[in-house]
């Protein structure tokens, strides 16, 4: 038996877009055990609720993940709405619907980039982020932020989606088909990537169940949950679509479940789009009495849980919010032991935890002035990528 | 129904039956119980638990387990109060089932609830350096 070494990845770590820290206990070229160690990016959200407005809390939990961002304020409103006894009007679940739906093509193409990364692929990465980013644009067209939403609303959402821009949407599902179809079909032939992801990671139902995990992840170990269709929330048990689920419980099945994902959620989109009414976007809330209620929304990585409590004052006294990876990420402790290190870049990323990247930013001095556009910081990057070019020609 | 299910399984020990809507109903039950009405829950009748919320009522503590049955959608939120504020105790459910591990975590360092039985009752979000017996969301928490 060779000496037990430990490899700590983290807190910071090239491979990371988030600060959390995996310590690898490896013999030889195979690891035997993992710890686990989060925390660095607590913002104590739950206690700052109980500080904000009914109104407010939406704006605050959105900023929980910069990528499945609707799915924390739609869960919230769905829990106050729960509270109320209230429903929305119709045309307010179907935009719900539309705006949950784009941000799982989004969420999902970015985890297959990634993953694409994290396997040495690279050109997966660029193909996939290259079709995320129309959808990107489509969010700017709609709600004019490219993350960050601020669609959803006690009671209704914020805006309307105009009908100039009905055909922008259905344009950009029609030419994200053949994207997908050539993902499902890259993945499905590839060697390169059958060999890196079959049989590696492998969580099996039982640990699945036992852990509790969500999502793409309970449903690639054979574990047929989703909260759309279990506890059907907005409008998702008026439409057509199916949930995806395998039973190999490896990487493979984990990547299968995403990929065939986006096609249902564009078939969601499209029958959203053929289905929506005209009307009103909200319905009126003026107090909220004491109570409790729950809402669950289906975020990308899973189910997204909330409880707010009342007492009749304009501020919730207990909100707690649940995020999907806290049950998934625990998964790893099963899933990485047992191969080698270098499938433990892509395990760890298969469950997706939750990376923030915002793609774009401004710099600001302390007096609030704007040093920076975005344009400039993006004509930096691009005066840089050309010096690195020249300095390689030069070789 | 699973809803009569529970309700005749669980007649002695079931207090407050709220059905709030057919799909979330409430419920208390004693601390005592609480494990063996969990191992029903999960092994014999299959429910995910979805996670553990716990609140500062400023007399007692209270946890609410969120039970989900996938089956039919409903979620059942299982009740349990603590009413010694100085030494707030209940079993961990870490021997039955592993999602409960890093919610008791994060339960003890929020509000400063003891698991029985945890494995490693440490801190989960919270930085090793934080003083002790400061438990930021009990109501009575101040900064200073």
């Amino acid at each position: 038996m060779s000496e037990r070494r430990v490899i700590p990845i983290g807190p910071y770590h090239p491979l990371q877009e988030e600060p959390e820290f995996f310590k690898l206990i490896v013999e030889g070229e195979r690891v035997v055990d993992l710890e686990i160690e989060i925390g660095y990016n607590h913002r104590g959200i739950e206690k700052l609720a109980e500080a904000k407005h009914w109104d407010q809390v939406p704006f605050a939990v959105e900023r929980i993940c910069g990528i499945c961002s609707t799915s924390h304020p739609f869960a919230y409103c769905l829990a106050v709405e729960d509270l109320l006894g209230i429903t929305v009007p119709e045309r307010a679940h179907y935009i719900r619907m539309i705006i949950d739906e784009l941000q799982r093509l989004h969420s999902h193409l970015l985890w297959l980039g990634l993953a694409g990364h994290f396997i040495g692929y690279n050109t997966i990465w660029m193909w996939a982020w290259k079709a995320r980013e129309p959808v990107l644009d489509l969010f700017e067209l709609i709600t004019g932020n490219r993350q960050h939403y601020a669609m959803m609303k006690i009671g209704g959402v914020r805006r309307d989606i105009k009908d100039e821009n009905y055909p922008a949407i259905k344009k950009m599902v029609k030419e994200l088909y053949p994207t997908l179809k050539m993902f499902a079909k890259a993945v499905n032939d590839d060697p390169i990537i059958q060999k890196r992801t079959k049989d590696v990671g492998i969580l099996s139902k039982e640990q699945a169940i036992s852990f509790g995990v969500l999502g793409p992840i309970a449903r690639a170990s054979g574990w047929d949950i989703d909260v759309r269709r279990d506890d059907s929330y907005a409008l998702y048990d008026t439409v057509k679509w199916s949930v995806i689920v395998q039973k190999e419980g490896d990487i493979y099945a984990k990547i299968l479940v995403r990929v065939l994902e986006m096609f249902e959620s564009c078939s969601i989109i499209e029958q959203c789009l053929n289905k929506i009414p005209k009307g009103d976007i909200e319905t009126e809330v003026r107090d909220i009495p004491a109570g409790e209620g729950i809402g669950r929304v289906e975020a990308p990585r899973g189910e997204c849980f909330h409880y707010i409590r009342s007492d009749g004052t304009n501020r919730p006294i207990r909100h707690k919010i649940r995020a999907p990876s806290l049950m998934n990420v625990p998964s790893n402790l099963v899933t990485v032991p047992g191969y080698t290190i270098s499938d433990a870049a892509i395990t760890l990323a298969a469950v997706d935890p939750c990376y923030c990247c915002t793609e774009r930013s401004a710099a600001f001095l302390k007096t609030g002035k704007k040093i920076l556009t975005g344009e400039e910081l993006v004509k930096l990057s691009q005066e840089k990528t050309e010096q690195l070019k020249k300095e390689y020609d030069k070789k | 129904m699973i809803k009569e299910e529970i309700k005749r399984r669980l007649e002695k020990n079931i207090k407050d039956w709220v059905v709030k809507n057919p799909k979330r109903i409430y419920f208390t039950i004693e601390s005592k119980d609480l494990k063996e009405t969990v191992k029903l829950f999960y092994q014999k009748m299959k429910l995910r638990l979805s996670t553990v919320t716990g609140i500062d009522n400023l007399t007692n503590f209270e946890l609410i387990y969120h039970f989900s049955c996938d089956k039919t959608g409903e979620l059942f939120n299982l009740r349990v109060f603590l009413s010694d504020r100085d030494k707030p105790e209940i079993d961990s459910l870490c021997d039955i089932f592993e999602s409960s591990n890093w919610v008791e975590r994060e339960i003890h360092e929020m509000l400063g609830i003891k698991f029985k039985g945890h494995p490693n009752l440490t801190h989960l979000l919270l930085d090793d350096t934080w003083p002790k017996n400061k438990y930021p969301l009990r109501k009575d928490y101040s900064n200073e």
